[in-house]
C-alpha cells in the first residue's frame, strides 16, 4: 500500500496528475462535448460523481472479493460491469427522484460507461495499490480534474468560435487538440509541487 | 443485404478513407499515451488488431442470437474477454513492456473503435466482412499510432526502436515525450489530413 495522504492525492489528481492532460484518458467525450460550456458542465458533474463512487466501489470489490478468491485477472470484466450497472442505477434513481438534475445530467450518463477515464481511474487504483480512502480521494480528484479541463477547453472554444478565423482544416478537432496541448503545457507547470506515483 | 460493398472496399475504408483516428477522431486516448516509444506502440497495435478482429468476428457470429436490448453489455463482455487474453499474453512474454503500458492494455476495452465497429458494422454484417472491416480499421489505427511514434521518439529521445538515429549533439525535445507533445503532434496530423481532404459530412453535424 502506498502511504500518501488522501488529501495530497486529491490535489495531485487535479493538478499534477490530471487524468486527461497527463494520462490522456477520456479524450473522446472531451473532444465531442466541449463545444458549449453548458454541456461541458453537465458532463463534468456526471463524471465527478460516477468516478468518485465507482473508484471507491471497485476498490472494495477488488480487495474484498477478487483478491481473496484469486480472480484478479477478471478485474477488467468486473470493473466494467460495475461501472455500467452503477451508471444504469444512478440514471434510474435520478430520473425517478430528482427530475431537475436529470435534465442536466440525463443525456450524459449513458455516455459515461464508455468514458475511458472512469475505467482508467479504477485501473490506476489497482496498479498504484491505493487503499480505500486513497481511492475515494483519487477518484474525486480525477473527476474534478477532468471537469476543470473540459470546462476550460469549452470556454476557450466558445470564444474561439466567435472571434477568430481559422485556416482551412484547422477548425474542429485539430485546433481543440492543439489548445489541449497548450493547456497540458500550462498544467505541466504544476508538476514538481506534489510528487505522486 | 443490398449493394454490400466489396471486400476490398471494406478493408480500404478502414485503412485510409475513414481512418478511425484521423477522420473519426476515435480511440485517441491510447493513441497518445503509448506513442512516446515505438516498441510500446508496436505491442499496443498488435494487441488492438487482435482484439478488434476477434471481437468483430464474434459479435458478427452472435448477431442473430443477441437480444437488442442487452447488446451493449454482450459486446462489452466479448471485448473484455479478448482483452484479458491479450493482457495475460503480454504479461507472460513481455513483462517489461507490460509494466510500461500500465493500464493502457486494459483500456483497449473502452477504446471507442472496437465498440464503434461492433455497433456500426459487425452486428449487421456477415462474419468475414466484419473481420475484414475490423482488420482495416485496426490497421489504419496502427498506422497512425506508428506515424505519431515516428515523430515523437526521434525528437524526444533521439532514438528509434531504441537505436540512436539523431546526429551527434542533438538536443532532445523533452516536450515531445510529455503530454503536450502528443497533443500537438496529433493536432497537426489531423489538420494536415483535413486540409487535403475536407469532409463535408462534418459540417452538417
Amino acid at each position: 500500500m502506498s502511504q500518501i495522504h488522501p488529501l495530497t492525492l486529491f490535489f495531485a489528481a487535479i493538478f499534477t496528475n490530471n487524468i486527461l492532460l497527463t494520462n490522456f484518458l477520456g479524450l473522446c467525450p472531451f473532444l465531442s462535448i466541449s463545444r458549449e460550456k453548458k454541456s461541458a458542465l453537465g458532463m463534468g458533474a456526471a463524471v465527478v460523481f460516477v468516478m468518485t463512487t465507482t473508484t471507491a466501489l471497485n476498490n472494495l470489490i477488488y480487495y474484498k472479493i477478487l483478491v481473496p478468491l484469486k480472480l484478479e485477472h477478471f478485474r477488467f470484466i468486473v470493473f466494467i460491469v460495475v461501472i455500467a450497472a452503477f451508471v444504469q442505477l444512478v440514471e434510474m434513481i435520478v430520473e425517478r427522484f430528482f427530475p431537475p438534475l436529470y435534465y442536466v445530467l440525463g443525456i450524459f450518463l449513458p455516455l459515461i460507461t464508455v468514458n475511458c477515464a472512469i475505467f482508467g481511474a479504477s485501473l490506476f487504483m489497482v496498479i498504484r495499490k491505493y487503499a480505500f480512502f486513497q481511492s475515494l480521494a483519487y477518484g474525486a480528484g480525477s473527476g474534478i480534474g477532468w471537469m476543470v479541463a473540459i470546462i476550460s477547453i469549452s470556454a476557450i472554444r466558445e470564444k474561439l468560435q466567435k472571434t477568430s478565423k481559422l485556416p482551412r482544416g484547422l477548425e474542429g478537432p485539430a485546433i481543440t487538440l492543439i489548445i489541449t496541448g497548450l493547456l497540458a503545457l500550462a498544467f505541466l507547470a504544476f508538476s514538481g509541487m506534489i510528487r505522486v506515483q | 443485404m443490398p449493394n454490400l460493398p466489396s471486400k476490398k472496399e471494406i478493408f480500404l475504408t478502414g485503412l485510409w478513407k475513414d481512418n478511425p483516428v484521423l477522420r473519426q477522431i476515435l480511440g485517441i486516448c491510447s493513441t497518445l499515451a503509448v506513442t512516446n516509444l515505438m516498441v510500446n506502440t508496436l505491442v499496443m497495435d498488435a494487441g488492438l488488431i487482435f482484439t478488434v478482429c476477434m471481437s468483430s468476428l464474434t459479435v458478427s457470429l452472435l448477431r442473430k442470437y443477441t437480444p437488442m436490448r442487452i447488446r451493449m453489455m454482450v459486446q462489452t463482455l466479448i471485448i473484455a474477454s479478448y482483452v484479458i487474453i491479450v493482457d495475460i499474453m503480454i504479461k507472460a512474454y513481455l513483462p517489461d513492456i507490460s509494466e510500461a503500458l500500465g493500464p493502457y492494455v486494459a483500456l483497449i476495452i473502452t477504446n471507442c473503435i472496437i465498440m464503434g465497429r461492433a455497433e456500426a458494422f459487425a452486428r449487421h454484417n456477415p462474419p468475414l466482412a466484419s473481420l475484414l472491416d475490423g482488420l482495416g480499421m485496426s490497421l489504419g489505427y496502427s498506422l497512425v499510432l506508428m506515424a505519431i511514434a515516428f515523430v515523437r521518439e526521434p525528437l524526444g529521445f533521439g532514438t528509434l526502436l531504441g537505436f540512436s538515429i539523431m546526429p551527434e549533439g542533438f538536443v532532445q525535445w523533452t516536450i515531445m515525450i510529455t503530454a503536450p507533445g502528443a497533443f500537438f503532434t496529433l493536432g497537426i496530423m489531423v489538420w494536415i489530413m483535413k486540409y487535403f481532404r475536407p469532409q463535408p459530412v462534418e459540417e452538417k453535424k
